[in-house]
């Protein structure tokens, strides 16, 4: 790049809209098969963890450690196993969501009062009853937490999936930005995926909000 | 080191509004004194302004118009920091700060005014000494390793550290449960004998007000002053209809909270120790007229319970396991209320007054109770 | 497996630590200096303002909003906002180091902001009015009441935000900032995967000496009267941070 390159090319924003919106659809859809299939694994470990307690401690560490293994790193490490493919790219961004999600998610159940479980069981409900109707919805709250930190974080990791030939905006922050030295396609990249992490967050805050109109007093 | 007495706090037309100046006052031309050394209990209902008032003392909050004075000096015309560092203040959750020692909370006030650090180290083994607190065990725990009680008695040395003439407690006992409460209460009363300090004290209970108050100020709604005067005076003469409902329809049995243990003759009881004879102990139980019962203490000659003569009955020894009854304790400083409240619910009819280390000094019986009311004159 | 084998053996060869241009000495110490840069300035620049908001609680909305826009911006990101920038007002200088302290500065800032005001805020009222009461300073009352008592949840978040740092450092070979991420880069392109693994595990190794530093600096700096154990808090937008994934 030059110093007279500016910032912001608007003519190539507007020439490129296509391309744009197809990196952003990718980015999207990465995000959302990620979470998808992380919640529902999470939502399986976390049964598991509260069914069998000694399997918690060992739930947390493996998720933990996977947690704390550089990105990049962890993309490439998959490419022998499912080689360049969309499927890298999914795996590894599943197992980033396990961590936040497993936690959250027995955390919530865990913190549904007793009293409130005591009442459900005195009026009659069977356990697996008593588990949609009353544990679960009043856990729900605490369980969307932690989706959104993990929606706003796995929004950031796709980018980093560029380096596996995926990527999303992340290609055009990395290939056609940085690596060529052109700036407005970084700054597209980047305000795309900031405003993909602020929209999903409002999203899912929505949806929060519908399913449990008895915590919006509650705030957050 | 010798305890700073009391100072005469003044109230002089005080007047506290929050927000603009046009909304009703919180507090409303307060003006009364208390005196040097005594206990002033502030009491009323939510909104009648008796926290308000004690934090202006020391200026947590600031009096909109009219004068508070210690010892004639106006608190308005010293920095805030220094006037509270010459106030001990207690609060409801006492307030403890956990990352600190019980001997570095007890330093914070004497560390703020430079004390040196000899001073500062025999300054807290005083006060733990004072607190009933043993220094060797105590003064490196965290409050998270104390119980409730000894919390709260920390609070209190914490308050006393840089000996101020003035104590601000705000609700000092109201997270504890009622047996613990009668305790510190006592333990606080025994400690004011000591220390004699000028106390403000806030509370909501009219019961702990009568049991703790030299003089009770009782506040309304709307801050104003319903009453000041000692607690014999409230229960006789009440001021208003307010003061009347406020103190409740059971003033004469709240009477009994103006006289203590300590006010009556206390009778002994029989005493038996395990291992003691049987034969001979129950000798003693016949000659005596301790109701029928013995009281089987340790060796410390704290009570274990009561025993009677059935369970003296056959050769050899007794042993620490024979008592029928668990005694019922109560202390030379707790009120004839509560003393009588304690004995209705044991199964004997008697309560063993011990001393701080819980050592038997005597009996109380409701026929002593119901004498000295006699002799009091009939309750209103 | 076999993968990692050939990692370890790129690692065992001490031909590839010494390369004066080129070596895992060098490349380590890029990796670790910057790091130490970027931290020491997102200390420098995030507590002050964290536990000042925590503090007074004015401008708190702001700054956390400002907080958590900065957690969306991939950490890929802040590299991508940096690096035109620093190219055009400091010319070749702007690429390696400049552009990657000062993106993974930005990077590293929310965490301690965002934990610094989360445990100001979570002490108790109470003791803030004891301090009060008893005639402490305003002063007194930040730095013997507040910060000792919230230190758990402010340390917490200077050992989120430097494993953080540490993790993303890697990602700065891709502006010339050299680091261990040099080897990953290089080794996707010329298809060396032994480096790649080799790299991957030596800033795994990293982070969580890293983890494993700061846990212990905690144990120590923390006053054992306040003892954080029991239940666990759930991870809340806005709240207390967990480090993210990086690099």
């Amino acid at each position: 790049m030059n110093a007279d390159e500016p910032f912001i090319r608007f003519d190539w924003i507007i020439d490129n809209l296509g391309q744009i919106g197809q990196r952003l659809g990718e980015h999207v859809l990465m995000v959302v098969a990620s979470v998808l299939i992380g919640f529902v694994i999470s939502f399986g470990l976390a049964l598991l963890a509260r069914s069998h307690r000694w399997t918690y401690g060992p739930i947390i560490a493996v998720t933990s450690t996977l947690y704390a293994i550089p990105s990049l790193a962890l993309f490439v490490l998959l490419i022998p196993i499912t080689g360049l493919s969309l499927t890298t790219g999914i795996v590894a961004l599943v197992l980033y969501t396990l961590l936040i999600l497993v936690r959250n998610i027995v955390v919530a159940l865990d913190g549904v009062p007793p009293e409130v479980v005591e009442a459900a069981t005195g009026m009659g409900y069977g356990p697996l009853q008593r588990f949609w109707r009353v544990e679960l919805p009043v856990a729900t709250p605490v369980i969307v937490a932690g989706l959104r930190i993990a929606t706003v974080t796995t929004v950031g990791l796709v980018a980093i999936t560029t380096f596996i030939g995926l990527g999303g905006l992340g290609y055009l922050i990395i290939n056609s930005g940085t690596r060529r030295f052109f700036p407005t396609s970084i700054y597209v990249g980047v305000a795309l995926c900031v405003v993909l992490a602020v929209v999903a967050d409002l999203l899912l805050l929505w949806l929060q909000r519908r399913l449990t109109p008895w915590a919006a007093a509650q705030g957050r | 080191m010798q305890d700073a007495a009391g100072a005469v706090v003044a109230f002089e037309h005080v007047t506290k509004r929050y927000g603009r100046s046009g909304g009703p006052p919180a507090v409303d031309d307060l003006t009364f004194t208390v005196a040097a050394g005594e206990i002033c209990v502030l009491v009323g209902p939510s909104g009648s302004g008796k926290t308000t008032t004690m934090k202006m003392v020391n200026r947590l909050i600031e009096p909109t118009s009219g004068r508070i004075t210690i010892d004639g000096q106006d608190v308005m015309s010293l920095p805030a920091v220094e006037l509270r560092r010459r106030i001990g203040y207690v609060i409801q959750q006492v307030g403890l700060f956990p990352h600190l020692t019980v001997a570095e909370n007890i330093a914070v006030v004497p560390g703020l005014l430079d004390w040196d650090k000899p001073r500062i180290r025999t300054r807290v083994e005083e006060l733990l000494d004072l607190i009933g607190l043993e220094a060797g065990s105590y003064a490196d725990r965290y409050p998270a390793e104390l119980s409730g009680g000894e919390r709260q008695r920390v609070g209190v040395a914490r308050a006393l550290a840089a000996d101020p003439p003035v104590m601000l407690m705000d609700e000092p006992f109201g997270a504890v449960d009622p047996i613990r409460r009668d305790r510190l209460q006592n333990e606080f009363l025994r400690l004011q004998d000591k220390v004699g300090k000028t106390v403000i004290f806030v509370t909501h209970d009219v019961d702990e007000a009568i049991k703790m108050a030299d003089r009770i100020a009782i506040l309304q709604r709307g801050g104003t002053l319903a009453q000041y005067d000692a607690p014999a005076a409230i229960l006789a003469e009440p001021a208003s209809e307010f003061v009347e409902h406020f103190v409740g329809a059971d003033r004469g049995l709240k009477r009994l909270s103006l006289n203590r243990v300590s006010d009556l003759e206390l009778t002994r009881p029989i005493v038996v120790r395990a291992g003691d004879d049987r034969a001979a102990a129950r000798g003693r139980l016949r000659d005596g007229d301790g109701a029928g019962y013995a009281l089987l203490v340790d060796a410390e000659g704290r009570p274990i319970g009561w025993i009677d003569d059935d369970e003296l009955a056959g050769d050899g020894t007794i042993t620490a396991d024979a008592a029928r009854a668990g005694a019922v304790t109560v202390e030379p400083e707790t009120t004839l209320r509560d003393a009588l409240s304690a004995l209705l619910g044991s199964s004997v009819m008697l309560g063993v007054v011990v001393d701080e280390r819980e050592r038997v000094i005597g009996l109380v019986s409701v026929e002593s109770i119901s004498d000295r009311l006699r002799k009091a004159g009939s309750p209103t | 497996m076999e993968l990692f084998g050939q990692g370890i053996a790129w690692l065992a060869d001490p031909a590839n630590w010494t390369d004066p241009r080129n070596g895992i000495f060098l490349r380590l110490w890029e990796h670790v200096s910057l790091s130490a840069a970027a931290l020491a300035a997102a200390i420098a620049i995030g507590l002050p303002i964290g536990v000042w908001i925590g503090h007074t609680g004015r401008g708190a909305t702001a700054v956390i909003a400002i907080a958590n826009i900065g957690r969306a911006v991939p950490s890929i990101g802040w590299l991508g906002i940096v690096f035109p920038l620093t190219l055009v007002a400091f010319g070749r200088g702007g690429l390696g180091f400049v552009p990657s302290v000062i993106a993974l500065t930005a990077l590293g800032i929310p965490p301690i902001v965002t934990n610094a005001y989360a445990g100001m805020r979570e002490v108790d009222a109470d003791l803030v009015e004891a301090g009060r009461g008893m005639g402490m300073r305003e002063m007194d009352v930040v730095r013997q009441v507040e910060i000792p008592v919230a230190l758990p949840v402010i340390l917490a978040g200077i050992r989120v935000s430097a494993v953080q740092i540490v993790a993303t450092a890697t990602l700065a070979a891709i502006v010339g900032g050299g680091t261990l991420g040099d080897f990953i880069i290089q080794g996707i392109f010329v298809r060396a995967l032994d480096r790649v693994v080799g790299a991957a595990i030596l800033v795994a190794i990293l982070a969580i000496l890293t983890e494993l530093a700061f846990s212990l600096l905690e144990r120590r700096a923390i006053s054992p009267g306040i003892r954080r154990g029991g239940q666990a808090a759930p991870i809340e937008p806005g709240g207390v941070a967990l480090p993210r994934v990086a690099g």
